[in-house]
C-alpha cells in the first residue's frame, strides 16, 4: 500500500537504519552499530554535543559518506544499491554554508531542482523563494547574501525538488531570531504537506520546541529514542542553589526528605528538582528552611547542562 | 539516466565560463596572436618551409593543440576541484546522479569550451596564414577526442588535487614541456637522431602530429599511430575515473 500523496509505503519507517558504524580513514570512530528507525511524518530532532556524529550519520543516509558497516533505507530503498531512489525523496540542509559565489539566488535553487532530476518548474520555485522571503532577492548573486539569506538560500535548494524527507543540519547554529521563527513555521507547514523532517541540535530548548520524537547521541552511539514528552521528563531538571549565610557540617533532619546535597564546605545547599513536574517543591523546601532556623543570603537555579544529562546518561546506559 | 542532472552540472560550468569570458577565451586568442607574430612572422620568414608548408602555416595545428591541451586540462580541473575546496559538492554528492553522470556534465562542459576555443583560434589564424585543412572532419575527430581526453585527464587531477598548488602543478610542469617538445612548433625530422627517438615517447607528439596531418598530410608519424595513441589515452582515463569513483577516492570519506 502506499501513500496516495508521497507514493511511500505506508505503515512503515520512511528511514531505517540498522547497525550502521562509521570509521573515519584516521582510524577515528564517529558511529557505532546505530540502529533509528524515522517514522513517516515525525518532526524528529537528533540531539548531541559536538562531534557527538550527528552530521556523520546524516551524511551517511544522504550518501555523502559511506558507512563502514550496517545498512539504510530510505523510502524501503537501499541507499546504496538503489541510491537514485533513495536519494530523491531527500533535500538536505547541511550544516555547514557552502554556496557558489556568482550564482544568483533564482539560478542555484534552479540548478538544485534540476540535478535532482525534476522537470523545470517556475511556480514551485517561486512559492519556495516567497516562504523563505527570498523573492525579491531572486536575482542577486549570493555572495551580496548576509549569512542568514544564505542559509535560506540552503533551505530553498534543498526544497527545491519537493522532497519528501528534509534533513536540517544544525539549522539554528548562529541563525537570528527572525529566521528561527521562519524556519520552524516552515517545518511546522511541512509536516502539514506530510514532509518527514530530521534536525539536528545541541540546544535542548529547540528539540522541546519542535519535535515530535528526540532521538540522543553521545560519542557515536544513540543512547535513548523517546516521544518527547518522555524525553524533558527525564532531561528537565534544574538544580536550585541556596547560599548560606553560615555553613553546615550536616543536613538538618526536617530537610532529609528532600534529597538535598551540601557544597562548598558546607556553604550551599543544592536541591534539583523536576521542571515538568505540577509540584517542583520550591516553596515547601523554602519554608522549611526558614522553620529549620537557616539564613539564605543568595538563590540561584541552574539548568542542568546538556553536557551534564549526557554524562548522566552515558552512566546509566553504561 | 538523470539527464536532467547531467544538463544542470554542464549549464552552470558554461555558465562559470560565461562569467569567466574574458579570462577564458580572450587571453588564448591573444597569446595566440602573439605566437604568430613571433615565431609565425618574424622568426617565420627566415625559416624555409616545413615538408612543402610555410612555417607560418605549419605551426598553427600546433599552436591549437598547445591551447585545448591546456585550456581542457585547466578547466576541467577547476571545474571539480572547485566545489571541493568552497564544499557544494555535498550537493553532487547527496543527489540522484552517478558517476558517469556527474563526470560528462563536468568533462563535457570543459570539452565544449575546448573545442569552442579551438575554432576561435583556428579562426584568429586564418588571418595571419593561408590555411588549407586537407581533411575536415578527421581535424574535428582530432579535436573533440583531445578535448575529451585531456578534460578528463583535467576532472582527475582536480579529484587527485589538495591544494592550488597541485591543481596548477601537471599543466605547468606536464603539459607545457610536452607540448614544446612534442613537434609544435617543429617537425622532428629537424632533430639529431638520438632526440628524435626521444620525441617518439613523448605522447603530445603523436597527437600533434595527426592533427598536423588532419590539415597538410604531413606527418611525424602515421596518422593511424596517432588515432590509436589518442583513443588508449581516452581509454586510460575513462578508466582511472571510474576507479576514482569506484573506491570514492578523495570524494566519499
Ligand atoms: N572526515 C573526517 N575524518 C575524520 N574524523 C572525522 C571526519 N568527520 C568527522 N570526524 C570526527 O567524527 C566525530 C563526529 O563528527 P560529526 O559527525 O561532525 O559530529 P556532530 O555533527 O555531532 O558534531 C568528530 O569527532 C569529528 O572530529
Ligand atoms: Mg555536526
Amino acid at each position: 500500500m502506499t501513500d496516495a500523496g508521497s507514493g511511500l509505503p505506508t505503515g512503515e519507517p520512511v528511514i531505517s537504519i540498522r547497525g550502521v558504524s562509521k570509521t573515519y580513514g584516521d582510524g577515528f570512530t564517529a558511529l557505532s552499530d546505530v540502529d533509528l528507525d524515522i517514522e513517516q511524518g515525525e518532526i524528529f530532532a537528533l540531539l548531541g554535543p559536538n562531534g557527538a556524529g550527528k552530521t556523520t550519520l546524516i551524511n551517511i543516509v544522504c550518501g555523502i559518506v559511506g558507512a563502514s558497516a550496517g545498512r539504510v533505507l530510505v523510502g524501503g530503498n537501499d541507499n546504496v544499491a538503489k541510491y537514485r531512489q533513495a536519494r530523491e525523496l531527500i533535500g538536505l540542509v547541511p550544516q555547514e554554508l557552502h554556496t557558489d559565489a556568482f550564482e544568483t539566488v533564482w539560478n542555484t535553487v534552479s540548478f538544485t531542482r534540476g540535478l535532482f532530476g525534476k522537470k523545470t518548474n517556475p511556480a514551485h520555485i517561486e512559492q519556495v523563494l516567497k516562504a523563505l522571503s527570498l523573492w525579491d532577492k531572486k536575482d542577486g548573486e549570493i555572495m551580496t547574501l548576509s549569512g542568514g539569506m544564505k542559509r535560506r538560500v540552503m533551505i530553498a535548494k534543498a526544497l527545491s525538488h519537493e522532497p519528501r524527507i528534509l534533513f536540517l543540519d544544525e539549522p539554528t547554529a548562529g541563525v537570528d531570531v527572525e529566521l528561527r521563527k521562519d524556519m520552524w513555521n516552515l517545518v511546522r507547514e511541512l509536516r502539514g504537506t506530510g514532509v518527514t523532517v530530521i534536525l539536528t541540535t545541541h540546544y535542548i530548548e529547540e528539540a522541546e520546541a519542535i519535535a515530535d520524537r528526540v532521538g540522543i547521541i553521545n560519542k557515536g552511539r544513540l543512547i535513548l529514542v523517546d516521544e518527547k514528552a518522555a524525553l524533558m521528563a527525564k532531561l528537565g531538571r534544574k538544580d536550585l542553589m541556596l547560599q548560606l549565610e553560615k555553613p553546615l557540617t550536616a543536613i538538618p533532619e526536617s530537610l532529609a526528605a528532600y534529597g538535598l546535597e551540601l557544597r562548598n564546605g558546607g556553604r550551599e545547599l543544592v536541591y534539583t528538582f523536576d521542571v515538568v513536574s505540577k509540584r517542583t517543591g520550591v516553596t515547601r523546601l523554602l519554608n522549611d528552611v526558614k522553620k529549620a532556623g537557616l539564613t539564605v543570603c543568595d538563590i540561584e537555579t541552574k539548568q542542568s547542562s546538556l553536557e551534564d544529562i549526557f554524562v548522566g546518561l552515558v552512566k546509566e546506559t553504561a | 539516466m538523470n539527464w536532467r542532472g547531467v544538463y544542470a552540472i554542464y549549464r552552470f560550468e558554461m555558465a562559470r565560463t560565461g562569467r569567466t569570458l574574458l579570462q577564458s577565451i580572450v587571453s588564448p586568442v591573444i597569446s595566440t596572436t602573439l605566437y604568430f607574430v613571433v615565431f609565425g612572422s618574424a622568426i617565420g620568414s627566415r625559416i624555409t618551409d616545413v615538408g612543402g608548408v610555410s612555417y607560418g602555416a605549419f605551426i598553427v595545428p600546433g599552436l591549437i593543440m598547445l591551447s585545448l591541451l591546456t585550456q581542457s586540462l585547466s578547466n576541467a580541473a577547476f571545474g571539480i576541484y572547485f566545489p571541493r575546496f568552497i564544499g557544494t559538492i555535498y550537493e553532487i554528492l547527496s543527489a540522484p546522479v552517478s558517476a558517469f553522470e556527474i563526470t560528462l556534465g563536468y568533462v563535457g562542459a570543459a570539452a565544449t569550451k575546448s573545442l569552442m576555443l579551438g575554432v576561435i583560434i583556428l579562426a584568429t589564424a586564418s588571418f595571419f596564414v593561408p590555411l588549407e585543412i586537407a581533411h575536415p572532419l578527421a581535424m574535428l575527430f582530432f579535436m573533440v577526442l583531445t578535448c575529451f581526453g585531456f578534460s578528463l585527464f583535467g576532472f582527475i587531477i582536480g579529484i587527485w588535487a589538495d591544494n592550488f598548488e597541485k591543481l596548477q602543478l601537471i599543466p605547468l610542469l606536464v603539459i607545457t614541456p610536452l607540448v614544446f617538445l612534442g613537434g609544435s612548433f617543429y617537425s622532428i625530422d629537424m632533430l639529431p637522431d638520438v632526440w628524435r627517438t626521444v620525441s617518439l615517447f613523448n605522447p603530445v607528439l603523436y597527437l600533434v602530429s595527426g592533427f598536423r596531418w588532419s590539415f597538410y598530410e604531413i606527418a611525424d608519424v602515421s596518422p593511424l599511430v596517432s588515432l590509436t595513441a589518442i583513443t588508449f589515452f581516452l581509454g586510460a582515463c575513462l578508466m582511472i575515473v571510474w576507479l576514482i569513483f569506484k573506491t570514492g577516492y578523495r570524494i566519499r570519506a
